[in-house]
């Protein structure tokens, strides 16, 4: 147990501007959990597209900003699983290509005290159980990143089980990828929609009321078709799910 | 310059200065499987692959191959030089035996009926046998050719692992590792034995 | 280097000669493709069945991962000293009574075999499945040199016979479906039943009867390798049909076409690869035939053997120190079959014959990325193809490497940027400064009003201008909130951090 730690939010750029709820959602279970939340204003923004993209000299300043930002913090926590992949993954990386290797150093310092939220919860602050109550039928998409990158395994899993009134409902073919892929998402907006069609049937034969995942970014391309084809099931975040004491969100 | 030496050349400017990797061999070279269990094992994955298994002690070698080829309506039988003649002494005069020195043409192979060999080595966990090339086994066409290969496994000759069977080949002699019939799943997937070599394959595992 | 030696520099495979570029991008190529129904059905059916043989054979070795360990570090090991090893192999070949040449590019390679087919005394050629020979298109080679090339894996027999492509590395011919097959059979098999039903049982007899013949009177064969023993000389055929059998065996000529990086440095590496392998590509414990040769073995199979070692780009892909794993690939086809882009698309979307995650990584680094600049973009990055690669690629990284690649090989040959070039440094240079961050977040929640207008109680957008026009083609946006996250924070803690 390690409660009472002080963690720097870092919200990611998409949450910050399209999904704020998410943003608060996670600093109300941390909280919850005794915590003390920081939310350091100079981040901006992982990178991740940029690099995906190709854009890795651009990308640059983005770790810069990322290191300069957070390197001052024992813990960093993101309610993204992709974000925190490319921090952990890809930053060394891009500083390495642009020649700065000095901070590349860095840059791998502050990954390792980088964390997506449902790793934080398990395996920093050693918690299954956050206190939630949600009175409704989930199915969780456990996207790529979480899952290959990260290897967050089950915990998401494990958390979602312990939440008060929660029916979990196993999604076929869980494992496989929704289509969204980033510029994917756009550059290749054919197969993109041929992936997310087959996710929403899994979605849909489940029965759920909510698709839930700790991505906003998946969540945002698998809602846009859930809601597109007015299937009247919507999609959560994870956080928010952990956040809610009253069956609200 | 040469091509030889071109693409050496080029590699060398790829490469440029690199350290040595380290090869990690970690995995198992052997099982802790006993003797009667891998003939069990070797047994069971043959079968898997649609082979048909027999089981002989030394004494009914010839009457499970003359049983095999009766039932399989089998009238011409090539046999590699060095087979055990004793094995065949069960075969009914109505079979026609051609003993193969390296000469018999691949159209008299093609009207045969069967062949029967033995084996260099066999691996139970993946259910294949090895030819050799050695006398009991012949040269590579004569398993090739007829559509129905009989192969006679000593069971001492069965290893557990893929391991053991590559540390006891010869690379200088013609391998062949055989797991089950011919096979292909071209066609939607579809497994389906036969296509070029033999139909079908009969293993007789003799001593256990 | 003096400027004369250029040549010593790898050079990517030449255009014009064999078949690594397309002629369609890929996300152009994959809409055709996602549109033929019987295609999905065919490669959703086949890849599912495929995935679920191959997970369960591999979930039956306990030691797994070490072996993929084992195959990496031999392949790492391999490229390494590829130069030594290559000498080594040449002089065990010869040793042991073959020929050894040496190929820079498909055309030289092509030319080697038509001279020695030649030689040989012979007009007509029957092939083993060879992805080498495919990529340097050596049967439209010799068939412009009077040679007939005939295809003798059944896939391979159906491809030929039907003009068509290969779509998938192991099982080519997966985009057609027995009804196709037999009816492409009937038209095109001389003396073929007429009764002939598309049960895959009599298919395959047709084919076996078709092909014997040729088998027994060929005079020369040509064929892959999936491995060359740098050790022994000894190289390694692994198949399923027989028909790479017959023509190692009863041609008194064979000629194999071998990729330099599919040397490897000892007999012994063969005890990980043929576990791998066989368990990673069609989901069984071991495929039915191995053959593994050295040389010339008196009175056994062929009097004379060569050996045509291939460059045609590479040497290239060694030079890049990112992406030289890609040459480790044993061509087992697994990264395809859990592609979930592949899986909807298809073989032919890719323009290559290395289709799938594979064919994404390595068909741009054999030609030069500019050369087929949408295949690192053909996937999602999911990483499923790294978790059954058997020899560990890191196909995920090497294709964010590639796209880099290409970004930087824009930036050089184009005097004004791309649009999305341009984008991109816009939003960079946004996001690398909090204040200009805030601001434009200011300009995003302007798009509200877009979300107002059209779909007000639902809170979404469902058409949105310019290039995010591609987002709404298909899905909703969220409308943007009232208040961004960092106000939110700002109004109720005061800015307190
Ligand atoms: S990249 Fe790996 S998984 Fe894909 S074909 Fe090659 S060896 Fe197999």
């Amino acid at each position: 147990m390690n409660r009472g730690s002080s963690v720097a939010l870092f919200v990611t750029c998409l949450a910050d501007t399209l999904f704020p709820d998410v943003g608060r959602a996670t600093v109300a279970v941390l909280e919850r959990l005794g915590c003390q939340v920081v939310f350091p204003p100079s981040q901006t923004c992982c990178g991740q597209a940029h690099v995906n993209t190709g854009y890795q000299r651009d990308a640059l300043p983005l770790v810069r900003n990322f290191v300069a930002t957070f390197e001052r913090y024992d813990a960093v926590v993101a309610p993204s699983g992709s974000c925190v992949g490319s921090v952990r993954h890809q930053h060394a990386i891009v500083a390495e290509r642009a020649g700065d290797n000095a901070l590349a150093e860095r840059a791998r310092a502050v990954a390792s005290r980088t964390f997506e939220l449902s790793e934080y919860l398990v395996d920093r602050l050693g918690v299954t159980d956050v206190g939630a109550t949600y009175p409704h039928t989930v199915t969780y998409h456990p996207t790529c990143h979480s899952l290959r990158m990260l290897g967050v395994g089950d915990k998401p899993l494990t958390l979602l089980r312990n939440v008060r009134g929660l029916t979990l409902l196993a999604l076929p073919a869980a494992e496989e990828c929704c289509g969204f892929g980033g510029t994917f998402a756009m550059k290749n907006v054919d197969t993109s929609t041929a992936m997310l069609a087959d996710k929403i049937g899994d979605v849909l034969a489940t029965g759920a009321e909510v698709c839930a995942a700790s991505d906003s970014s998946c969540l945002m391309h698998i809602g846009g078709g859930l809601s597109r084809l007015r299937t009247g099931v919507r999609t959560v975040h994870l956080a928010e799910i952990l956040a809610a004491t009253d069956g609200a969100a | 310059m040469s091509s030889r030496d071109v693409v050496l050349a080029r590699i060398r400017s790829a490469l440029g200065p690199v350290a040595p990797v380290p090869t990690v061999r970690a995995y198992r070279r052997d099982s802790d499987l006993d003797e009667v269990a891998v003939v069990e094992r070797f047994a069971e994955r043959v079968d898997d692959y649609r082979a048909t298994v027999h089981r002989a002690d030394p004494g009914g070698v010839a009457a499970t191959i003359a049983a095999i080829l009766v039932a399989a309506g089998a009238r011409s039988v090539v046999v590699p030089e060095g087979f055990p003649e004793r094995w065949l002494a069960a075969l009914g005069d109505d079979v026609a035996v051609a003993c193969d020195g390296g000469d018999l043409p691949t159209d008299e192979l093609d009207r045969a009926a069967a062949v029967v060999t033995g084996c260099a080595i066999a691996i139970a966990e993946t259910g294949t046998i090895v030819l050799d090339g050695s006398a009991d086994q012949g040269r590579r066409a004569i398993t090739l050719v007829p559509d129905h290969h009989v192969c006679v496994v000593a069971a001492d000759r069965i290893v557990a692992t893929v391991p053991e069977a590559i540390a006891l080949l010869d690379p200088t002699r013609p391998l062949t590792m055989i797991s089950g019939p011919s096979a292909t799943s071209d066609i939607e997937l579809d497994r389906v034995e036969g296509v070029h070599g033999p139909r079908t394959l009969d293993v007789v595992i003799v001593g256990a | 280097m003096s400027p004369g030696d250029r040549r010593l520099l790898p050079v990517h495979a030449p255009r014009g000669v064999g078949m690594l570029r397309g002629s369609q991008s890929f996300p152009d190529a994959a809409r055709t493709a996602l549109a033929d129904t019987q295609l999905r059905r065919n490669l959703g059916h086949a890849t599912a069945t495929i995935r679920a043989k191959r997970a369960a054979v591999v979930g039956e070795v306990a030691d797994w991962e070490e072996l993929r360990e084992a195959g990496r570090s031999i392949k790492a090991d391999t490229m390494a000293r590829l130069d030594d090893l290559l000498i080594q192999l040449e002089e065990r070949v010869v040793a042991a009574g073959g020929v050894v040449h040496w190929a820079r590019d498909a055309d030289e390679a092509n030319s080697i075999v038509t001279r020695l087919v030649r030689a040989a005394g012979a007009d007509e050629v029957v092939k083993v499945k060879s992805m080498a020979t495919q990529e340097i298109g050596l049967n439209e080679a010799l068939a412009d040199a009077g040679i007939a090339a005939y295809e003798t894996d059944l896939a391979e027999l159906i491809i030929q016979l039907s003009g068509d492509r290969p779509s998938h590395i192991l099982v080519p011919a997966i985009h057609k479906n027995r009804a196709e097959i037999r009816a492409l059979f009937a038209r095109t098999l001389p003396g073929v039943d007429p009764d002939l039903t598309d049960d895959p049982r009599e298919l395959a007899a047709a084919a076996r009867s078709h092909l014997r013949r040729r088998f027994l009177s060929a005079k020369v064969a040509v064929s892959g390798a999936n491995f060359g023993v740098a050790e022994t000389g000894t190289l390694a055929v692994v198949e399923s049909e027989g028909n790479g059998r017959m023509c190692l065996t009863l041609p008194r000529t064979l000629i194999t076409v071998m990729g330099i990086e599919k040397v490897v440095p000892t007999f012994r590496d063969l005890e990980v690869f043929l576990q791998l392998l066989p368990r990673s590509s069609t989901g069984e414990r071991m495929n039915p035939y191995t053959s593994l040769w050295t040389g010339v073995h008196a009175g056994d199979g062929p009097e004379a053997f060569h050996l045509v070692l291939l460059d045609n780009g590479r040497t290239a892909v060694l030079s890049d120190e990112v992406g030289r794993e890609t040459l480790h690939c044993i061509r087992c086809s697994a990264c395809l079959n859990v592609c979930p882009v592949y899986e909807r698309t298809g073989g032919h979307a890719y323009g290559s014959v290395y289709p799938g995650p594979i064919g994404a990584i390595l068909s741009p680094q054999l030609t030069g990325v500019e050369d087929n600049a949408s295949l690192p973009y053909a996937s999602t990055l999911c990483g499923a193809c790294y978790d059954v690669c058997p020899v560990k690629i890191d196909i995920p990284s090497i294709l964010v490497h590639l796209r880099a690649e290409h970004v930087e090989a824009q930036r050089r040959e184009r005097r004004v940027p791309t649009p999305e070039a341009i984008l991109m440094a816009a939003a960079a240079w946004t996001l690398a400064d909090p204040g200009r961050w805030q601001n434009a977040q200011t300009a995003i929640r302007a798009g509200r009003a877009l979300g107002r207008r059209r779909d007000k109680d639902a809170g979404r957008i469902r058409a949105l201008p310019g290039p995010l026009a591609a987002w709404t083609a298909a899905r909703d946006a969220p409308r943007p909130p009232a208040e961004t996250f960092r106000q939110w924070w700002a109004r109720t803690r005061g800015g307190a951090s």
